[in-house]
């Protein structure tokens, strides 16, 4: 059955499509600009600006820096994450019920203020590595989306069926990983992608954190900018959002984003 | 195989709240006992003892020889059925009956067999295939069954198993759930808040309020000869009228009610009459007769067409009644009547100290 279509709505998304797309294709227009400073509609056709990123030593660092930071981070925070969020939900009448608030806090206090703090604690008081202060940093700011991710999928997790599991013979931590684990594996992985690309894009917290001769994409993009007004930085963002849609095609390709929305 | 359940002295909190004090109930090897109750009275957290998902605060559980109280829950090797089936959405329908014989380590092969035995005995041998959320809740039901009974545990316990399916199916799978029990000899707990369901399907019945039980005994003593006033209202003696004993003439027993209303009852019809009692009378068991014949006076409140009788809410010196009359012979509202035990429906009972 076919409804119809107010125009005004069809009006209206058309507008809001333009509003999310416009961006992306200004910034993909710049980057292939034949010209040496920011335009557009871009004059002329090249993809030197793509060449040029990986000639930079700066960008080819940072790029790998950044990659292993928002793997590393990720990962922790998944570590951490997902025991915490399975135990907010599976011991939610015993906990209190501010307990899981304090996992979201990180999102609540202004990223700035945050990597001041673990500058001012982690970097200077503890003298910390550069790189290991960074990933403790983007842990951190991290660390709620894996936290809430997971738990709002176990929220609706029955937990008698763990219980089955036990009668049936099941150690609790087995129990954990052959019946929980995969039936919140959407959820983890959506808290993967989203914390990765929360990692990967982060500028406050690195701002603080980065040191000599550390630092990451989204930084050294800052420093870029303020000295030059070449279409690298248009391609460089362009490559961000290349791996961003990377991760998630490889979701797509793997399990399905409609696997996801579930 | 099949074994004894000794639960001695048990006790469990929740926090500083008491669910469970004192509580002793031996169930015989093979015996199905139902543990019935409104919400709250301790039955579920018995249940929860006893599988090893509590821990208790002091007793013992036994399974024949062998001490639970302290083995970990994966060690029990109890079956359990749960209210909402619990089946592991990501598994397959044979996968989740061979759960607990993969973690006994059983051969594939040897797996594969006593699987498609047990699906062929909850008949659903071409769904072995299937995942849980294609199934109907009757299909789920079996499942969850088969997956209790393929590993042979020594004790079923079930956790308002068919809370969930409609009644005509609740009813069938009653039947089934007995008859597989009776087969296997399985010693069983069955976990209810369902009257007819723990009465239909249990060879005794522990009736539970504030956790402690009430009163254990098969369904037809309780139903019957109920031991106090909340084992009498739990089964369906709502009228209780306090009484006492006036004279004595052969097994003639004359007594008084509170206000004055005055019955002979015979010991022959009611059973041994103590000099103070309490009278249970469910409400075919008080009679709707004429002003003039011998009961309890009373005026007849509001009328409720049963279809075998009419029901009467009525006033009386002792207090609000519920009674029966005939349906050749309606009474109007607010007309006097006087209700008559009849004693096939009323019960004595000790007063409450």
């Amino acid at each position: 059955m076919k409804q119809p279509l107010h125009p005004a709505l069809i009006a209206f998304a058309v507008v809001v499509f333009f509003f999310l797309v416009a961006p992306l294709v200004i910034i993909l227009g710049a980057a292939v600009s034949d010209t040496t400073f920011l335009t557009f509609p871009p004059k002329g056709f090249s993809t030197r600006w793509f060449v040029k990123i990986f000639e930079m030593a700066a960008f080819r660092r940072t790029i790998v820096t950044s990659l292993e930071i928002a793997f590393l981070a990720t990962g922790l925070a998944l570590l951490f994450g997902l025991p915490a969020a399975y135990a907010l939900n599976r011991y939610r009448v015993q906990l209190p019920s501010w307990l899981s608030t304090v996992f979201v806090l990180p999102i609540l206090v202004p990223e700035i203020v945050l990597g001041f703090s673990l500058l001012k604690s982690v970097a200077v008081g503890v003298d910390m590595p550069v790189f290991a202060t960074l990933v403790a940093g983007h842990t951190l700011i991290v660390l709620p989306y894996a936290v809430r991710v997971i738990s709002a999928s176990l929220s609706s997790f029955d937990f008698s069926m763990e219980e089955a599991a036990i009668s049936l013979g099941s150690p609790p931590i087995k129990t954990f990983f052959t019946i929980v684990l995969p039936n919140v594996r959407s959820a983890v992985i959506a808290a993967f992608i989203l914390a990765f690309i929360t990692s990967i894009n982060d500028v406050s917290v690195s701002l603080f954190l980065t040191g000599p001769g550390v630092s990451t994409l989204p930084i050294q993009i800052l420093a870029h900018v303020e000295q030059f007004f070449d279409p690298v930085i248009a391609s460089v963002s362009v490559l961000l959002m290349v791996l961003t849609v990377g991760v998630m095609a490889v979701v797509e390709l793997t399990l399905g984003l409609t696997f996801l929305a579930k | 195989m099949t074994q004894p359940l000794t639960i001695e002295r048990l006790s469990a909190h929740y926090g500083k709240v008491q669910v469970l004090e004192d509580f002793s109930l031996k169930i015989e090897a093979g015996e199905l006992v139902s543990l019935l109750g409104a919400s709250g009275c301790g039955k579920t957290t018995t249940l929860r003892l006893i599988a090893g998902f509590l821990e208790p605060t002091g007793g013992t559980i036994r399974l024949g020889d062998q001490d639970l109280t302290r083995l970990p829950a994966h060690r029990r090797n109890i079956g359990l059925v749960f209210q909402n089936y619990a089946l592991f959405p990501h598994l397959t329908v044979a996968e989740n009956v061979g759960f607990g014989l993969k973690q006994r380590g059983a051969a594939v092969p040897e797996r594969a067999a006593r699987v498609a035995a047990m699906l062929e005995r909850v008949e659903l041998t071409d769904l072995g295939d299937r995942l849980p959320a294609a199934l109907s809740g009757g299909q789920r039901q079996r499942v969850a069954l088969a997956r209790a009974l393929v590993i042979e545990p020594p004790l079923l316990m079930f956790d308002e198993p068919l809370s969930n399916l409609d009644a005509k199916l609740r009813v069938g799978m009653r039947a089934e759930i007995r008859q597989m029990q009776r087969a296997n000899g399985t010693t069983s707990v069955f976990v209810t808040h369902d009257q007819e369901e723990a009465f239909s399907i249990s060879d005794r019945v522990a009736i539970m309020q504030a956790g402690r039980i009430m009163q254990f005994d098969t369904p037809e003593t309780l139903y019957s000869r109920p031991a106090n006033a909340f084992v009498a209202r739990f089964v369906g003696f709502e009228n209780l009228i306090e009484m006492r004993v006036l004279a004595r003439k052969g097994d003639l027993v004359e007594a008084e009610a509170m206000g004055g209303a005055r019955l002979t009852l015979s010991q022959v019809e009611f059973g041994a009459i103590p000099d103070a009692f309490v009278l249970g009378a469910r409400p075919e068991g008080l009679m709707v007769v004429g002003p003039d014949a011998p009961g309890i006076p009373a005026t007849l409140g509001l009328r409720s067409y049963l279809g075998r009788a009419y029901q009467y809410l009525c006033d009386s010196a002792v207090g609000p009644l519920t009674a029966q009359g005939l349906l050749g012979a309606a009474q109007e509202v607010g007309s006097a009547a006087r209700l008559q035990p009849v004693a096939a429906q009323c019960c004595i009972l000790a007063p409450e100290a």
